[in-house]
């Protein structure tokens, strides 16, 4: 049962450093302009609309993870 | 760094000490007073006194003014104003039942600090790739991270010691973080949050002396997220706190809403015929974490903590690695 958590809570800390990349690497240098001086301001808007979409799917990543878990752990 | 030392040796001895000393009065007026609640995980009708937030809150006060007096710097009085506020919201919450959205929504509010005193940078640093800017997002990251700690700390106060372990755990891995960054003087203001939930552990552990309530589980998670979002390790504190999370996750993902664990009325856990924690096959009741170590069968109190800690260790070492990760970066 315990490694079950573990690996759970391992299989979270690699989504979190996924995500981070995923962050980083194609949010990061997304840049939008013709808005004039809030062009800062609507890419980063941009961005955390981006970022809300990708915790979200984390989350149903995670979701699917546990149900799977707790199904196999009932089972067994 | 020689110059921290003295320091972060006073303020340490002073966390611990404070909250070492004073809880033991705590416990006296408490009971005193009658406020004490039953401890559900004995056999026998034991009556615990709580809260023992007071006492934490003066341990955090104390050490962080010493810190004050040494650094003279806006991120500590940030800090410490944020866990105050928490420390009041939780002691409404420990003298009148409030409904599931008066914590989430009332921490946001202690975050205000934070924002006013300009204690934060909107770069928001991820291992092994690098820093992303977000003002916008980073706003509301400030926002959120003080409820979810907050409340991640709360919602695990269910057994005997649990809250003021893991926070010790978590706290000091958070430190360590800190330290291998090199952010020196964020490292020496978040160690008071460990000593103080070890002092309170020593009251804390099985057989509980005394509860943190609301008030003490509040201000030791919001601390936590203050020091997260003011020394710029919100990933490395959310990697040590994953146990925490999961649970809430769990919770939140069964229930399907934001409401009081004594609102619930299928229990998750429930007793053997020796008094031992057993998951129940109420299909309507939450998954919690408990109740997911316990899907392996019944188990004792004690045993149930220790699984926990040790989930709490292992995500504390992750959370170093986190660390480690972003030094490799920079």
């Amino acid at each position: 049962m315990k490694a079950w958590i573990f690996s759970f809570l391992f299989g979270m800390w690699v989504l979190i450093l996924v995500g981070g990349g995923i962050i980083v690497n194609v949010l990061g240098p997304i840049s939008i302009t013709g808005y004039g001086e809030i062009n800062w301001f609507i890419s980063s808007l941009f961005k955390a609309v981006i970022a809300i979409i990708l915790v979200v799917i984390w989350i149903l990543i995670l979701s699917k993870l546990k149900n799977w878990i707790f199904r196999n752990e009932i089972k067994s | 760094m020689s110059e921290l030392i003295i320091p972060a040796i006073i303020s340490c001895f002073v966390a611990f000490f404070t909250v070492y000393v004073t809880t033991p009065y705590l416990i006296k007026y408490l009971q005193k007073r009658n406020f004490a609640v039953k401890d559900v995980n004995k056999k026998e009708e034991i009556m615990v006194p709580r809260p023992g937030g007071p006492s934490i809150i003066l341990g955090i006060i104390s050490s962080e003014i010493i810190l004050y007096s040494f650094f003279q710097s806006n991120d500590i009085l940030a800090i410490m104003i944020t866990s105050v506020l928490a420390f009041l919201i939780g002691y409404v919450d420990d003298r009148k039942v409030m409904s599931g959205w008066f914590k989430p929504i009332a921490l946001a509010i202690t975050a205000s600090p934070i924002i006013i005193l300009g204690a934060y940078d909107s770069n928001l640093a991820f291992p092994l790739f690098g820093e992303v800017q977000i003002p916008v997002l980073y706003l509301g990251v400030i926002v959120l991270m003080i409820p979810i700690t907050g409340n991640t700390i709360n919602s695990i106060d269910v057994l005997n010691g649990v809250a003021s372990g893991f926070m010790t755990i978590a706290g000091f891995s958070l430190s360590i973080g800190l330290f291998i960054l090199q952010n020196y003087e964020m490292m020496i203001i978040s160690l008071p949050l460990g000593f103080v939930s070890l002092a309170f552990y020593k009251y804390h552990k099985i057989p509980s002396k005394i509860f943190p309530g609301d008030s003490g589980a509040l201000t030791l998670g919001s601390m936590y997220g203050a020091i997260a979002i003011v020394g710029q390790v919100e990933i490395v504190a959310a990697v040590a706190l994953l146990p925490a999370v999961i649970n809430s996750f769990l919770f939140l993902s069964s229930v399907k809403k934001v409401v009081e664990h004594r609102q619930i009325k299928e229990k998750p856990v429930d007793h053997d015929e020796e008094f031992r924690l057993r998951a129940t096959n109420e299909k309507t009741a939450p998954v919690t974490l408990v109740r997911l170590i316990l899907a392996g069968g019944p188990m004792t109190e004690k045993q149930v903590c220790c699984t926990i800690f040790k989930l709490a260790i292992f995500s504390g070492g992750l959370a170093v690695i986190t660390a480690l990760l972003m030094e490799v970066r920079t």
